[in-house]
């Protein structure tokens, strides 16, 4: 992995190996004693493994080849693998905190183990975990090929995988711990808030150093959603984050706001976490990757300006309309469904340019099932975007609000869009990252997308039907005026369902195995094939024209 | 038709996009635009919220938590209670009758940060405080199936055993002051035993707890042990007190009006 870094380059990367090492070290005697030197310890440990990799590659002889004839690829690969890890960490995590509602003896005794605790392992596990890192990953591979150059770096991209993922262990291991600020989503303590930033910065650098080392006058679509991710994401964390540690040597903090305003800035990030992370870095993974399997152009340039411009601009409104009918001012309720309703405009105008792409391309649709997955995120995408700017509408919220539906709604999207886009895309990309004819199984591939379609389908629909139940039976009176149900009535009313949608999340999660074994054994087994050209090419493309409007 | 809908905006639709072909060959224009077109919505709605005096009610019974409460309330965050119980009863009838009156913005003053929740695998607890026993809270956390049968809620036991530290209290009141919880200097001095004082009525430390945080302070065992102050103690004396900080909420009842 070391090897194609210059000797200067090495001692760099084992400088900060080993400044991370005293951090650990420091945290780890200053906070003995609370979970925050075992997260010490934790980062001593992360430091040590990445030095024991740097020194070994210390001594080996200089790369001789001539470095900027070549995309820089390595950090990609170890991206993707780490995602498939994580991938199935999480949603392993989804499948027992699912069975716990189901069967709650499951939760076996242990202080760790209960639903309260692991949930939010599932939710980051999968949100940062696997996309995090699917997000990072597909970002250094499509920044450089639309760009036609290598990444600016070589330490850096490291740095920021290794960062982050340092971050999502921190960030897992602190809930199980119970070290958490309870804000969905942002859930880890500050130093490892203080730790993201510093990776942020670092990953935004990057990013823009590789741009300008491009060969191309203009920037590709893709690299306006992956670049809108970074920043906005950058701006909702350290805004929602703020907090006033109740010491330097323990992880408790409190947040610098409270009540009305707290819960206004938290669904400000929660929301936007789902638009910019969920959303916006999915796209760019859909811009690239969707055409480049169809081998069609995107359909329109100027939808995607409209709806790239469009989302950046109204997803930032929405997040009031978490907080209908409750203490939060009545305007800020009807900005937020106000805009959510438009929303519906760019997202659709999104997945519309995505499924027009495909036109002359459907038979590829039906052969290819890596194609297919792409094809079906963007329905899902559709689907899901549909759903929220419906549930979005007051009236809707009054049922919908605190119930199931509202997590059907969520996994529509994760599942049917976020990881079935970056399914499609890791297998459209890892026979080329590691230079193989194909996959090594199509009908692995196969089976893992209808595996995944049905667990899709069986969750949602399952979490829909216990939604509008249990919506439904709350609020039901009785002729003489009284509520007709208690609250564990619909509990009892809610089993079947929860059972229901442990079995799709378990079949999604054997399609995330099957996924994790088949890019295994292609990396080990598949035959090899040199790509034909993936390469920097620095010849001057030619100015491309204002398109006609179409 | 659909041309015939947009052709008033054409014009702006051939601005925006030959605005966006030149943004698009500069990273840094097309840096500047992203964080100008997201950050204007979220000020508008979130500064506001600190500058309007009628976003948050007035309410001069408002009460603090005591360190005993506060502790328990940092307990509840560590369990992730938040993640299936709200702490916000909406303005819907139906809300109003099965938890009681709705929730105020004023309610959650000094709630750093708030739990409003957003997901009801386990009923509302805004108005929990009074409603059942030490006894029964104390049960039910132990076994909830024990208490009620169809409860999918996880057992608590081991909080029965967790001696609660309270040694970083006073650290921990000082940093809510920081956030604009207004507790004297006295209050976080005291924090530490006045935590140990609440849960133990018969030692001279109650009355500390009692005369810094108001008569009505619940002062009492409440996980039941009499020899040692427990994480069940202070989570049962938060989820007591929830709902009871002011009474605000119950003077204000405009929906039984008309």
């Amino acid at each position: 992995m070391m090897e194609r870094l210059t000797g200067a380059e090495r001692q760099i990367a084992l400088m900060i190996c080993v400044v991370m090492a005293i951090v650990g070290l420091v945290m780890a005697a200053a906070g003995h004693g609370d979970p925050m030197g075992s997260h010490g310890a934790i980062v001593l440990i992360a430091a040590g493994i990445t030095t024991l990799f740097v020194l070994r590659a210390i001594g080996e002889p200089e790369p001789a080849e001539d470095r900027t004839v070549n995309y820089y690829d390595d950090p990609t690969k170890a991206g993707l693998v780490i995602a498939l890890f994580w991938a199935v960490v999480g949603m392993g995590m989804g499948v027992w905190v699912a069975a716990q509602l189901a069967w709650p003896d499951l939760r076996f005794d242990a202080a760790w183990s209960s639903f309260g605790r692991i949930r939010p392992v599932h939710t980051s596990g999968v949100i940062f975990g696997f996309g995090g890192n699917a997000l990072i990953a597909t970002s250094y591979h499509v920044m450089q090929r639309t760009s036609r150059a290598r990444l600016a770096g070589h330490v850096s991209p490291w740095f920021v995988l290794l960062g982050f993922n340092l971050f999502c262990i921190v960030a897992a291991s602190g809930y199980l711990m119970g070290v958490t600020q309870s804000k969905e989503y942002a859930e880890p303590e500050w130093y490892a808030d203080i730790w993201l930033v510093i990776v942020w910065v670092t990953y935004f650098v990057l990013y823009i150093r590789t741009l300008a080392r491009r060969n191309e006058p203009h920037i590709y679509v893709a690299n306006w959603y992956y670049l809108a991710f970074i920043l906005v994401m950058a701006m909702l964390h350290i805004v929602n984050n703020l907090a006033v540690p109740a010491s330097f040597t323990a992880a408790k903090s409190y947040s610098a706001f409270s009540g009305v305003q707290d819960a206004m800035t938290q669904w400000w990030y929660g929301h936007n976490a789902v638009a910019f992370f969920l959303t916006a870095g999915f796209l760019g993974m859909l811009y690239y990757f969707l055409p480049k399997r169809a081998e069609r152009p995107i359909y329109s340039y100027r939808l995607s300006i409209l709806s790239f411009w469009g989302i950046v601009f109204f997803y930032i409104w929405v997040g009031s309309h978490h907080l209908h009918y409750t203490a939060l001012p009545q305007w800020v309720q009807t900005l937020g469904m106000t805009f959510s309703v438009m929303l519906l405009v760019p997202s659709w105008a999104s997945a519309g340019n995505a499924l027009m792409t495909l036109n002359g391309a459907w038979h590829k649709v039906r052969d290819d099932a890596t194609l297919r997955f792409m094809m079906v995120a963007a329905v899902f995408y559709g689907l899901s975007t549909f759903e929220g700017s419906f549930m979005a509408v007051r009236a809707v919220n009054s049922l919908s609000h605190y119930t199931d539906w509202t997590v059907g709604h969520v996994h529509a999207g994760a599942m049917g869009w976020v990881a079935l886009i970056t399914f499609g895309s890791i297998y459209s990309v890892v026979p080329l990252l590691w230079k193989r004819e194909t996959m090594y199984s199509w009908k692995l591939v196969e089976w893992h997308f209808w595996l995944a379609l049905a667990g899709t389908v069986i969750y949602v629909f399952a979490m829909w039907n216990s939604g509008i139940i249990q919506g439904l039976m709350w609020r039901t009176y009785t002729d003489s005026g009284t509520l007709a149900y208690s609250f564990t009535d619909t509990l009892v009313a809610m089993h079947p369902y929860y059972v229901a949608r442990a079995c799709g999340g378990a079949l999604f999660l054997t399609g995330a195995i099957l996924a994790a074994y088949n890019v295994y054994m292609t990396i080990r087994h598949a035959p090899e094939k040199r790509p034909e050209r993936d390469y920097p090419t620095s010849s001057k493309a030619a100015e491309p024209a204002v398109p006609a409007a179409e | 038709m659909f041309r015939k809908i947009l052709s008033p905006f054409a014009r702006f639709f051939e601005f925006h996009a030959r605005t966006h072909y030149r943004t698009e060959r500069h990273s840094m224009a097309l840096t500047l635009g992203i964080i100008v077109a997201a950050g204007v919505g979220g000020f508008v709605e979130i500064a506001p919220l600190f500058t309007i005096d009628d976003t948050v009610e007035a309410a001069p019974d408002m009460r603090l938590y005591t360190p005993l409460e506060q502790a328990g309330r940092d307990i509840y965050i560590r369990e992730g209670c938040y993640a299936c119980h709200s702490q916000m009863i909406r303005t819907l009838q139906d809300e109003v009758d099965r938890y009681g009156p709705y929730s105020l913005a004023v309610e959650s003053q000094y709630d750093h940060p708030m739990l409003w929740g957003s997901k009801r695998t386990g009923p509302d607890l805004a108005r929990l405080g009074n409603k059942y026993s030490d006894d029964w809270h104390v049960r039910h956390l132990v076994d909830p199936r024990a208490v009620v049968p169809e409860s999918v809620m996880p057992q608590y036991a081991f909080l029965l055993d967790e001696t609660l530290e309270t040694e970083s209290l006073p650290d921990r009141l000082a940093a809510l002051r920081a956030v604009g919880v207004p507790y004297s200097d006295a209050q976080i001095a005291n924090a530490d035993a006045d935590a140990r004082g609440q849960a133990r009525p018969e030692t001279d430390a109650a009355g500390g707890a009692s005369a810094r945080y108001g008569e009505a302070t619940n002062i009492r065992h409440f996980d039941g042990q009499e020899d040692r102050v427990t994480e069940m103690d202070a989570l049962v004396a938060y989820l007591q007190i929830l709902g009871g900080l002011t009474d605000a909420a119950f003077e204000n009842r405009p929906l039984e009006e008309d």
